[in-house]
């Protein structure tokens, strides 16, 4: 079963024409209202008033989207974490989807709903910008990245064993099936920004053949991609550079393995000032969920107090993606003008005084 | 069966550890390998021979001439033949070809087959050097010989590689044993193990659990945390100030170094050290290469002899390892005569001079 999937591969991989211009395409269509209709997981703690924000701007902003309320709570099935089939179902249909912060479910055996999500519905890719916020500075100017991780192997694969007592293995899984999807989503996403250079991030001096087999293949694919550039840069030197000076990286995508992903993807959120400020997006072939990284914040939940800004600018990449750029762009700028306006109309994570009402009324009042 | 060889074998270790098995002094002088390596290494070791030289510091050099660019088994065999006679070493760094198949990173060949198991980078603010964040004052020790960088990949089918990370409880302890003896030694309160054990339960899972025994059981004095290598990094670039000393695996480390690299002022100004229980090397706590400005004379050899001063304390020559780190923090102090990397224009020749002549005064 398996070598007959990898043989499959192996032919597509020479065709490579016809599969690169549909990687996490949206295919959705509109409703009888003319539409769009979204899957929407409100999420827990703070999640709930940042989703209500979300919803009264999207309202305002006339975005021709009809939200589908998702209950994502997990259950066990056959001994394993999963997603009521609802919200599964609901998103299979919706095709995309917009979800606020979960709290993480305690105790043994539960895997994170996060990776349960990015399992069901295999999103392959996870879309991290970091852009610097006018009105809410940082020791680090002008950066402005954009990060692609493959969200399905690599550290991540879960296969680990203790061999003998006291010696544990874990497997890093690199295939070419998996590297091949992530990076062409990147050459893809490069293109649609327009960034025209695609930067590797790796580690091939050392782990030569599975890093190595990640760098051969942004190899491969660049061959169809002849208007974007290929770079290569070891971890470390990125990890050095992007401290040292982001705004280097500001004409580039940058695309990397799981972990490394994960680690320089909240690296660059500690450059702009948080997880709060940070939009992620998770695609697939099929679905693509789009989320606040940021957590669930129980002890600021149902004061007024949280900031809905990280959900709002996912939901700005989610209306990208979807083909509704100009109302994304649209409420992006509205929000930033918001945080840009003055400590009276900032939350207090982003040390000012306003309720998370009164933000909401801001940015609506900023539409334009 | 095993637990009981287990625990046997621990018991041994513990004790070891605690030996201090110094260099041998011959006519009241060491004798050290010098391994300038490859990029500026030369440059920032021949400022180092430069000063011991003019302080006339009981040193001799043993100079090994390998580099990472051919293939040079050979070289690192000599190296270490070298070490194992001298025990103790002043090195630059070795470049690892990307493009080379078939042979691994000459530097993590050398740390294993002296096992070196300990990698020491202290990441602090230089008075004089401008940076974004101020106050910074970390210790990062991270494991060397394991972890992502055991070397052992293959290919299973086509298209399909597994690498495999190798976490072992007495790697573990050993380096957590190291990290809360350095914390004690030189007064620091906190000790913080970097992990993802959410995500690799079992190898990071051990990794964090056995710092966390070890700090509780034998050093109740230090407090012991842990963090989650992403957050970490987040938080390294946002708030450093909160980190005393970081323990963590192999590739963690490696990234975290340079992350407080960059934020202390660059790859040029951070010293470290390598600790086995038997040899110590001393090097650059960044380790690049530096091949872009190579040959230039203009490198800041600043890391190297910082590093070198930690060799001389090593070796128990504290007075001099103190002389000369605070001659060098004298001159980027007084800015008149620091690299281009940090904002001034003398060349490396003209930075030693200065540290020199301010020995001298």
């Amino acid at each position: 079963m398996l070598s007959s999937r990898l043989f499959a591969r192996r032919t597509a991989f020479t065709a490579t024409r016809s599969y690169a211009t549909n990687v996490a395409k949206y295919n959705g269509v509109k409703n009888a209202n003319g539409n769009y209709v979204v899957s929407f997981i409100e999420g827990d703690g703070i999640g709930i008033e940042i989703s209500k924000a979300v919803k009264k701007i999207y309202a305002a902003a006339e975005v021709p989207i009809e939200w589908e309320s998702c209950d994502v709570t997990p259950i066990i099935k056959d001994g394993n974490t999963a997603i009521p089939q609802a919200a599964i179902d609901s998103i299979n249909k919706n095709l995309v989807a917009l979800k606020g912060p979960l709290a993480t479910p305690v105790g043994k055996g539960h895997r994170s709903l996060n990776l349960t999500l990015r399992k069901t519905f295999d999103l392959f890719a996870n879309v991290r910008p970091a852009k610097s916020i006018e009105g809410y500075a940082t020791p680090y100017e002008n950066v402005d990245t954009v990060l692609i991780r493959e969200n399905t192997e690599g550290e991540y694969s879960g296969i680990e064993h203790t061999v003998v007592p006291g010696v544990v293995q874990s497997i890093k899984l690199i295939t070419r099936e998996a590297s091949e999807k992530v990076i062409k989503y990147a050459f893809e996403y490069a293109r649609a920004i327009n960034r025209k250079k695609i930067l590797v991030v790796h580690k091939a001096t050392i782990m030569k053949l599975s890093d190595g087999l990640f760098v051969e293949t942004a190899k491969e694919v660049a061959k169809a991609f002849p208007d974007v550039s290929l770079d290569f840069e070891i971890i470390d030197n990125t990890a050095l550079k992007v401290v040292t000076k982001p705004s280097q990286y500001n004409d580039v995508v940058m695309v990397m393995p799981n972990l490394y992903g994960d680690i320089m993807s909240d690296l660059a959120s500690g450059l702009i000032g948080g997880l709060g400020l940070t939009p992620s997006g998770n695609m697939g072939d099929k679905v693509s969920i789009f989320e606040a990284v940021h957590g669930s914040a129980p002890d600021i939940a149902g004061q007024n107090k949280a900031n809905p800004t990280a959900l709002l600018l996912s939901s700005c990449i989610m209306l990208q993606h979807m083909g509704l750029e100009q109302y994304g762009e649209r409420i992006q700028k509205a929000v930033l003008k918001t945080i840009a306006s003055g400590k009276e109309n900032r939350t207090g994570d982003l040390k000012g005084s306003a309720s998370t009402s009164h933000f909401t009324e801001q940015v609506i009042k900023n539409l334009e | 069966m095993l637990r009981t060889a287990f625990n046997a074998q621990r018991r041994t270790f513990a004790t070891q550890a605690a030996e201090s098995l110094l260099p041998k002094k011959y006519g009241g002088r060491y004798t050290v390998t010098l391994i300038p390596g490859d990029g500026i290494g030369k440059e920032i070791t021949d400022s180092v021979v430069e000063i011991f030289q003019s302080q006339r510091l009981p040193i001799d050099w043993e100079t090994v001439n390998v580099t990472g660019g051919e293939d040079s088994k050979e070289g690192v065999k000599e190296a270490v033949e070298s070490l194992k006679r001298n025990k103790v070493g002043l090195k630059g760094i070795w470049h690892t070809d990307v493009s080379r198949s078939g042979q691994g990173s000459l530097n993590v060949a050398f740390r294993k087959e002296l096992d070196i198991y300990a990698s020491l980078a202290l990441i602090k603010n230089i008075p004089g050097v401008k940076t974004k964040l101020e106050g910074i004052d970390l210790v990062l020790i991270r494991e060397n010989t394991e972890g992502e960088y055991s070397g052992l990949e293959h290919e299973s089918v086509p298209g399909v590689v597994e690498s495999l990370k190798i976490i072992t409880q007495y790697k573990s302890e050993r380096i957590a044993k190291f990290a809360f003896d350095f914390a004690k030694k030189n007064g620091r309160k906190q000790v913080t193990a970097v992990h993802k054990a959410n995500i690799m339960k079992l190898a990071d899972g051990l990794f964090r659990k056995t710092i966390q025994t070890i700090g509780a059981e034998q050093y109740p004095e230090i407090v012991t945390k842990d963090i989650i290598v992403d957050n970490a990094s987040m938080q390294a670039a946002s708030n450093p100030q909160q980190f005393d000393v970081l323990v963590t695996p192999n590739l963690y480390g490696a990234i975290l170094s340079n992350i407080g690299t960059a934020l202390v002022g660059g790859p040029g100004l951070v010293p470290g050290a390598n600790y086995g229980r038997e040899f110590a090397v001393f090097e650059p706590g960044s380790r690049h290469v530096g091949l872009d400005i190579q040959g230039q004379g203009v490198a800041n050899p600043t890391a190297m002899i910082l590093s070198s001063a930690l060799l001389l304390r090593h070796l128990g020559l504290n007075a001099e390892a103190d002389k000369l780190s605070d001659a060098v923090y004298k001159v980027i102090k007084d800015g008149k005569t620091t690299t281009r990397d940090i904002g001034g224009s003398a060349s490396t020749k003209e930075f030693t001079q200065a540290i020199i002549a301010e020995l001298n005064a």
